[in-house]
């Protein structure tokens, strides 16, 4: 383009990318943004996300970081991902394997290469692949991914996305290191060029971030809008894509986290009960975010406890409970082991407790970032005594809302603690909500005892009701005043009771209690599928969506399989068992060593087959389809 | 939301009325006793409703004490007490919270509880039973065990270095810090209504014979023959005197102190105790020299130190206040729609 003046030039690119860039149609795309834990990767992810679910799309969303918040700069180790599906389709699962990869640096190419399908788009920062990256992700001497032609098989976008990030902010008066973050916002624009994606949102989302720092929100709008005009101007030839609004159930949508959904039906189900929440926690991956959002919403007379440690924010939640509110505690695995012995003083005080485990990899501390679902024994059974819980658990985002506001309707309907079970992958994961107005909330029936003692008469504390639950008789009522404890109770006096065959008597009425609450759940329902038939898949949790687009998947090419997807773990639906026996094989897919697949197997002697995976990733939905297309043999 | 029930002429209560209708069952002899009776002679006192107060208490022989109180009561799990009133307090700043602990429960492993209380300095009240001994398991030593001692555990002597529970408390930023004994009633009553009447939590360490396991451990503190040259009584804005015929005196030389005889210095040059500094309660909890060593100091009883500081039941129901002043009462429709929805259908 010798000769030709800047804007001459300028002009002529755009020409040439009206006539190279087409708008492609497709009914479903999945990006995974991959770079270094300080890269910005899930700011860069969530902020497309919500512009894509703005614009209609249904959405499903994977965040996958390390545990270290600064993992060495540019390892392995340090890599952070953001993976998200989203269609003009119904979308359940963030996707099996990735259309597009953006990669800030080389060792975020090496670690995700493998999610990319063949054919699929690779958007490279090359300023990441200089030989220092290249070392520090492990790549031999010499060898540059990106020059010896290993990717021949995906289509390679190169950009030096620090180069065109300073050169956007020169002159602003920011340092090399501030210039340097605001890398992703480059990536985010292009992206957004590339889907058609306007970026008012995002740049009132930047002003809103930054408000006290002006100075970053011109920076950072200045560079996104550089990445979208890098688009329009470079003369790589780029295709762009059109993902047109998905066809949803009608309604009013909103973006949902899975954390942020159990805060809010903490919230909703608070206000529906009338009692105040009093949340005791200590921070923990990944169920701090829960605490995070509760204690923006005091005002909803929200009081959240941080706790010194995890069996003190179970016990003041107990002990908030005993005064009359709404006592909630949540953590993952090693916290909740730690508030064992605590959880069977609520079940032995028969006091109402919401317990939340989102579940991580384990044992120990495991895999603190990685999802798992091998905590379910443990809410069954990880307590000293014959000690029942109820448990339920969520199966996706916006269903931690319903999920665990049924936790709560149980814990203070029936007064026992009951566990609420959600994971990482749906806790972090994020997807559309049509989500409820108050008005259609349920209410939750709440009733302190009063004193309605005649002269003479004593307050029974474990007299109890058809429910078989105690009254909840709070301090302050007069003529009420008890005692109660950890020491095995007296039936109906509370008294303490070293009585043998009152001792059995009492371990079987709570168990009678827990089992009761079936009376009180909605009946188990397929939630695909026929009614009867070869092959029944039961699953619990965040499985639900791979499950989903499995049986999907395997409809359109004939083969029919049911699912059921369990919430309520114990007790189970009254009509489970009947359901299980009308199907000749039952497949149940956990992300564990096989849990429910056993309580299945003890509860109704059913020749259940185990599917597990153990790798701190969920399904994916063809690895779930090739298991089922066998059974349907 | 909570409203007490009033009767337009309420009895007044008497102790009586503060004993619930369960067997007491701590051994023949046992300080607890004592210190049962004056908690129950106290209540009357203290112009509340017994359905106003609670006693939480952890595990230990002390710990049965909710039982034996016509009040609501939680007898919990070990150690966990002080971490329960504390959700209860939050929850419901209108009662009056009494925890009911001992050395082992709220020192060893209820410790890390007990320090996170002091510091958060909710208004409840701490009556901590120290026997120096396991009583309920039967003799095993304790974390204020002294050096040496023999026990079912440590038949060759105890060689953990012992807890000194006050220097602890005031470490830990309490703002009522108490000592006192089963064998003095007159006493025990007064500072259980001093702690009753301090703002925030207050730590009454109580020190109570175990006759069972550590028969007179405190012996030389609480024996009419020793009492007086062995214990320094501390009263506001008197002077340090001790001594068989308060013939001694503690006055501080710089920050050390020293016994000193009050034939030869005057009392108005001893040291004049002050519950509200700091300074000196910091050295008078180091009053803790083993009675048989050769110069010890005496071993102070009464209030220690005592300060004015926030409460956490009043800040942690402030903020909701304040939010809601800020931001009005929750919306909680508002909440669910967010900032950004879109439409379909």
């Amino acid at each position: 383009m010798k000769g030709f003046s800047d804007e001459g030039k300028t002009f002529f690119r755009l020409l040439m990318n009206t006539m190279n860039t087409s708008f492609e149609s497709r009914k479903h795309v999945v990006i995974l943004f991959a770079g270094d834990s300080g890269d910005g990767i899930q700011l860069t992810g969530t902020q497309f996300t919500a512009v894509s679910a703005l614009h209609g799309n249904d959405i499903s969303t994977f965040p996958n970081f390390p545990a270290e918040i600064r993992a060495p700069q540019g390892t392995l180790a340090g890599v952070s991902g953001f993976q998200l599906h989203f269609g003009s389709v119904e979308i359940h699962t963030p996707g099996d394997a990735a259309d597009v990869l953006v990669v800030m640096n080389a060792a975020a190419l090496k670690a995700n290469l493998k999610q990319l399908k063949q054919g699929g788009t690779i958007i490279a920062n090359t300023d990441g692949f200089d030989p220092k990256n290249l070392k520090l992700a492990k790549f031999p001497d010499g060898v540059n991914p990106l020059r010896d032609g290993s990717l021949a098989g995906f289509r390679l976008l190169e950009v030096d996305v620090t180069k065109v990030t300073r050169n956007a902010l020169a002159g602003s008066g920011l340092g090399t290191k501030e210039t340097d973050r605001s890398k992703n916002m480059f990536v985010l624009g292009l992206i957004c060029w590339m889907y058609n994606r306007p970026l008012e949102k995002i740049i009132e989302f930047l002003k809103e971030q930054f408000r006290k720092r002006p100075e970053l929100i011109e920076a950072n709008e200045k560079v996104l809008r550089a990445g979208y005009a890098y688009g329009d101007t470079t003369e790589t030839p780029m295709t762009r894509f059109e993902v047109a609004a998905a066809k949803l159930k009608s309604g009013t949508y909103r973006s949902i986290m899975g954390n942020q959904a159990t805060a809010y039906g903490l919230i909703a189900a608070a206000k529906q009960s009338g009692l105040s929440l009093f949340y005791g926690t200590y921070p923990i991956t990944p169920a701090s975010d829960i605490l995070h959002e509760l204690s923006k919403h005091k005002n909803f007379g929200i009081k959240t406890f941080q706790a010194e440690d995890e069996i003190a924010a179970v016990t003041a939640a107990i002990g908030a409970s005993f005064g009359g509110s709404l006592g909630v505690t949540a953590s993952s695995g090693p916290g909740i082991a730690l508030k064992a012995e605590a959880i069977g003083l609520a079940t032995m005080m028969e006091l109402p407790l919401v317990i939340c485990n989102v579940q991580r990899g384990g044992p120990s501390t495991g895999l603190p970032t990685k999802t798992e679902q091998a905590d379910l024994l443990q809410a069954l059974y990880g307590r000293n005594g014959e000690c029942p819980v109820p448990v339920v658990a969520a199966c996706s985002p916006s269903d931690c809302f319903e999920t665990v506001f049924e936790a709560t309707r149980i814990a203070v309907e029936h007064l026992t603690p009951v566990f609420f079970l959600s994971d990482g992958y749906i806790a972090n994961g994020a997807e559309p909500w049509a989500f409820p107005q108050t008005a259609d909330l349920p209410k939750i029936q709440v009733q302190f005892a009063t004193n309605t003692l005649a002269q003479g008469e004593k307050f029974l504390p474990y007299k109890r009701n058809e429910k078989l639950a105690r009254a909840w008789a709070i301090p302050g009522t007069a003529g009420l005043e008890h005692r109660i404890g950890g020491i095995e109770k007296e039936h109906e006096t509370g008294n303490i009771s070293y009585d043998p065959d009152n001792h059995e008597f009492m371990v079987k009425l709570r168990a009678a209690r827990v089992a009761k609450i079936a009376e009180y759940i909605p009946e188990q329902k397929l939630d695909s599928g026929p009614d009867a038939g070869k092959v029944l898949v039961v699953g619990w949790g965040s499985t639900y969506g791979a499950i989903k687009t499995a049986l999907i998947e395997l409809r359109e090419m004939g083969l029919d399989a049911s699912h059921a997807h369990i919430r309520y773990l114990n007790p189970f639906p009254k009509n489970l068992g009947d359901l299980l026996k009308k199907f000749d094989r039952v497949l149940v897919p956990e992300m564990n060593n096989g849990q429910l697949v056993k309580i299945l197997r003890d509860q109704f002697l059913i020749d259940a087959i185990a599917m597990n995976k153990i790798k701190g990733i969920p399904f994916t939905a063809t690895e779930l389809k090739n298991r089922i297309a066998e059974l349907l043999k | 939301m909570f409203t007490m029930s009033t009767t337009l002429e309420t009895p007044k209560l008497t102790a009586k009325d503060f004993v619930t209708d369960q067997e007491v069952r701590w051994c023949p002899g046992c300080g607890d006793y004592s210190i049962l009776k004056q908690v129950q002679s106290v209540m009357p006192e203290l112009g509340l409703k017994r359905e106003e107060i609670v006693f939480v208490s952890g595990i230990g022989c002390s710990s049965r004490f909710p039982y034996y109180m016509e009040t609501y009561g939680m007898h919990s799990i070990h150690g966990r007490a002080t971490a329960i009133a504390t959700g209860l307090k939050s929850a419901r700043p209108d009662l009056s919270v009494w925890i009911i602990t001992g050395d082992g429960d709220s020192l060893s492993i209820g410790g890390n509880h007990l320090i996170h209380l002091l510091r958060r300095n909710p208004d409840v009240n701490v009556l901590l039973f120290n026997n120096e001994i396991y009583g309920l398991t039967k003799g095993q030593y304790s974390p204020t065990s002294p050096e040496g001692k023999i026990t079912k555990s440590s038949p060759m002597g105890v060689i953990d270095h012992p807890f000194n529970p006050l220097a602890l408390c005031l470490g830990a930023s309490g703002t009522f810090i108490a000592r006192s004994m089963d064998r003095d009633p007159v006493h025990l009553r007064t500072m259980l209504m001093r702690a009753n009447q301090h703002k925030g939590t207050s730590l009454l360490e109580i020190y109570q014979n175990c006759n069972v396991f550590n028969d007179g451990a405190f012996e030389i503190f609480t024996e009419k023959s020793s009492k007086k040259t062995e214990t320094l009584m501390l009263e506001q804005g008197k002077p340090l005197v001790f001594g068989e015929h308060a013939d001694k005196g503690i006055k501080l030389d710089g920050f050390t102190p020293r016994i000193v005889n009050l034939a030869d210095v005057s009392v108005n040059d001893l040291w004049i105790h002050d519950e509200r500094d700091l300074g000196k309660a910091t050295l008078l909890v180091r009053f803790f020299d083993d009675p048989s060593a050769a110069n010890h100091l005496p071993r102070p009883f009464g209030i220690f130190y005592e300060e004015d500081r926030a409460c956490y039941d009043d800040q942690i129901n402030a903020q909701v206040e304040q939010a809601v002043a800020e931001k009005g009462v929750g919306d909680l429709d508002g909440l669910l729609r967010g900032k950004n929805t879109w439409a379909i259908g």
